[in-house]
């Protein structure tokens, strides 16, 4: 056979239809259901907090298609795993929302994750959910973040402690965006209940030697210290804490240790007498939190140490998110978005949760724990806590075209430089 | 006066702390030049080794000890039957294949034992009481660890037939086939000591490190910059470029803060390198080990 310009064309152009086909009819099959893709990270440094994640995320859309789907359509679950590498999220966002045409989209563990994926979420129209404790400040019509932040956190655990303890606060902290954030929130807290924070120490995210510091605080003699550090290596400062003995001395308060279930890993007397604040623990006492707890490790093909707050809202997350699509009665974006701002509420494990709609956050119980070996005893707990850091800088209400991360997240509206 | 001392022994144990793990790279890179990417990992493989050791009983000294760099070194020469081997006088290629070890290493452990592991091994000593100060008494077993490190490798490689054997090999390999001395055999041990050393120094670090199948990466850039500071000379060189890096790090540490003490670190090193190329050893202590 010959093969001149035009046949090739011919030919190539009848290849090329023989394979969009079942490209084709693949997409009209799947208006019949509604895709979630979950990009959180299964692999590298945060698998411990992704893991988990994706299973709660799993779970929640197991329960949902169990009980019918969203309006008659299936949800189907996409995932990938961005292995703790940001130029991967910004691939598979990108693969997420315009190649599987995803509905909605559950990602980011890191704020440098979000803000990686979250402008490119905004481009291709894809509604966007951050589920993750961070430190506050997002404003974005398409973005809902149902984490806690350090006003919903912070700002109940400083005066715990601060009653407790003493006055005296000495702040370590990881060095990157979150921690600097946090430590500042701290010391607001502080000065706003009349204590001094003597010294804020920043630590690089692989430093695993606190000799240096853990002699300095000794000299700076505080009442507590309050800890945001993050990461593996950071585990290293309460092991090195109590082997110095001080652990008894000067005790520790902390918006980020147990999370991943940190006091599993420790020896029991490092963590001893911590006290911690989040929008949610495993130990909360109600029938919803221990159905919860049990379906959730029972569904898990792997073990789950401990169920912590960005577990937990992983769950609540998509939930909150179906409760929009029924209330909309489509899964259009806009539609889900006015259903979501309307708003919504879902009544979780962590109890009931409200989307504020001034900034796309929620409105969330707090809980203030205490470790007593190896176990979280909840000692105190705050009813409907609203993101107040942001709200100090953001009104979507006022002003809905907005996609900013306000990177100072109203410190400087709360009159901290 | 007792902050004083206490800051001293920071010094120290920052000090020991480099030179510590630095040790097993300075035999593996400095002596073999192997490229050892997967250094990180076996340090890793240590810490791995105790937790379960004493998760199934066995007493911690033991574990730390012995058992440890016994179980490293044995990897290690697996390591260099089945990879190593074919790569000597290859420096590049030796960086790819213990850089995808490496990964391997990570992937497998986090196979088996998951993304965390529980480590609630407590420091074997307990705490010192200096004045108004506690202090770790861990850390000053370490120093002296160290120290006694140190001293057992330098008696290996000085005074005894392997070690003489071992130098020789490394310098001219091709002599001492000719004088008989079975190359082969040297390199799969030299490196087996270099992963034991490595083993023990990751096993003495993990009760108050804690170990993850990634903490390997928090020590692999401050062990290549402490051996390739150091010079030629493995010993002396690790020892006074760790001397010098851990001194600046700690001191840096004490008067500003972690993150400029470890800027001031890499900073350290790179004048060093800009001003002396081939290390501390290749102008001072030339003769020594």
């Amino acid at each position: 056979m010959t093969m001149n310009r035009r046949t090739l064309l011919k030919s190539a152009s009848a290849a090329s239809l023989v394979l969009a086909a079942p490209g084709i009819v693949g997409r009209a099959r799947a208006n019949d259901t509604i895709k979630l893709a979950a990009i959180l990270d299964q692999s590298g440094g945060l698998d411990l907090l992704g893991r988990p994640m994706l299973a709660a995320t799993k779970m929640a859309v197991d329960e949902i298609n169990a009980a019918g789907g969203l309006n008659g359509a299936e949800v189907e679950l996409i995932s990938y795993d961005p292995q703790t590498t940001i130029q991967f999220y910004t691939q598979f966002a990108t693969q997420a929302a315009a190649g599987d045409r995803a509905d909605v989209v559950h990602a980011g563990i890191t704020s440098a994750s979000r803000e990686a994926i979250r402008p490119l979420l905004n481009r291709y129209q894809s509604l966007y959910f951050y589920n993750t404790l961070y430190e506050g400040g997002v404003c974005d019509m398409n973005n809902f973040c149902t984490g806690s932040t350090p006003a919903q956190t912070v700002e109940k655990l400083v005066p715990f402690a601060m009653e407790r303890f003493g006055k005296k606060v000495y702040v370590v902290a990881a060095d990157y965006n979150y921690g600097q954030i946090t430590a500042q929130w701290v010391k607001k807290y502080v000065e706003d209940n009349g204590g001094e924070t003597v010294d804020i120490e920043f630590f690089p995210l692989d430093v695993s030697n606190f000799g240096p510091s853990i002699q300095k605080i000794q000299a700076a003699k505080p009442d507590f210290v309050m800890s945001a550090l993050v990461g593996a290596a950071h585990i290293s400062f309460y092991r090195q804490y109590a082997s110095a003995g001080l652990t008894t001395e000067i005790p520790l308060a902390s918006t980020t240790f147990a999370l991943g279930g940190e006091h599993l890993l420790v020896s029991p007397e490092a963590a001893e007498g911590m006290l911690l604040a989040y929008g949610y623990f495993e130990e909360i006492d109600t029938p919803a939190n221990a159905e919860f707890v049990e379906k959730l490790r029972a569904s898990s093909s792997e073990e789950i140490p401990y169920i912590g707050e960005t577990t937990a809202r992983s769950y609540e997350g998509v939930m909150l998110w179906a409760e929009a699509v029924k209330k909309a009665g489509t899964k259009d974006r806009m539609a889900v978005i006015d259903a979501l701002r309307s708003p919504v509420s879902f009544d979780g494990p962590s109890g009931t949760m409200t989307i504020e709609p001034k900034t796309n956050h929620a409105l969330q119980n707090v809980y203030i724990g205490e470790i007593k070996n190896q176990k979280i005893e909840i000692i105190e707990e705050f009813e409907a806590q609203p993101p107040a850091d942001t709200l100090l800088v953001c009104d979507l209400d006022e002003n809905p075209n907005q996609s900013t991360f306000y990177f100072e997240n109203g410190l400087a509206a709360a009159g901290i430089e | 006066m007792d902050y004083a001392a206490v800051i001293v022994l920071q010094v120290a144990y920052g000090i020991a702390n480099l030179a510590l793990i630095g040790l097993g790279l300075a035999i593996i890179f400095g002596m073999m030049r192997v490229i050892n990417l997967a250094h990180g990992e076996f340090l890793m493989l240590g810490g791995y080794t105790v937790v379960v050791a004493t998760n199934n009983g066995v007493n911690l000294w033991f574990a730390m000890l012995i058992l440890a760099p016994v179980v490293v070194g044995l990897i290690g020469v697996v390591v260099e039957r089945v990879l190593i081997r074919f790569l000597y006088g290859r420096m590049v290629d030796t960086l790819l294949a213990t850089w995808g070890l490496s990964l391997f290493l990570i992937g497998l452990v986090t196979t088996i034992f998951g993304p965390t592991t529980t480590t609630t091994v407590s420091p074997p000593v307990g705490a010192l009481k200096i004045g108004d100060f506690f202090t770790s008494g861990y850390e000053l077993f370490l120093i002296a660890v160290t120290l006694a490190l140190f001293a057992l490798v330098y008696a290996v490689l000085k005074f005894t037939k392997l070690g003489l054997l071992a130098r020789g090999t490394m310098q001219r390999a091709d002599m001492a086939a000719a004088l008989g001395v079975s190359t082969s055999t040297i390199y799969m041990i030299t490196f087996g000591l270099g992963a034991a050393v490595a083993g023990l120094a990751g096993a003495l670090l993990a009760p108050i490190t804690g170990v993850v199948p990634t903490i390997g990466a928090a020590y692999i850039a401050k062990a290549f910059i402490t051996v390739i500071s150091g010079g030629a000379a493995i010993l002396a060189g690790t020892a006074s470029a760790a001397a010098l890096l851990g001194f600046i790090n700690q001191a840096i540490t004490f008067i500003t803060g972690p993150t400029v003490g470890e800027v001031a670190l890499l900073v350290a090193a790179i004048v060093l390198l800009r001003l002396l190329p081939t290390g501390i050893t290749g102008r001072f202590f030339r003769r020594g080990l």
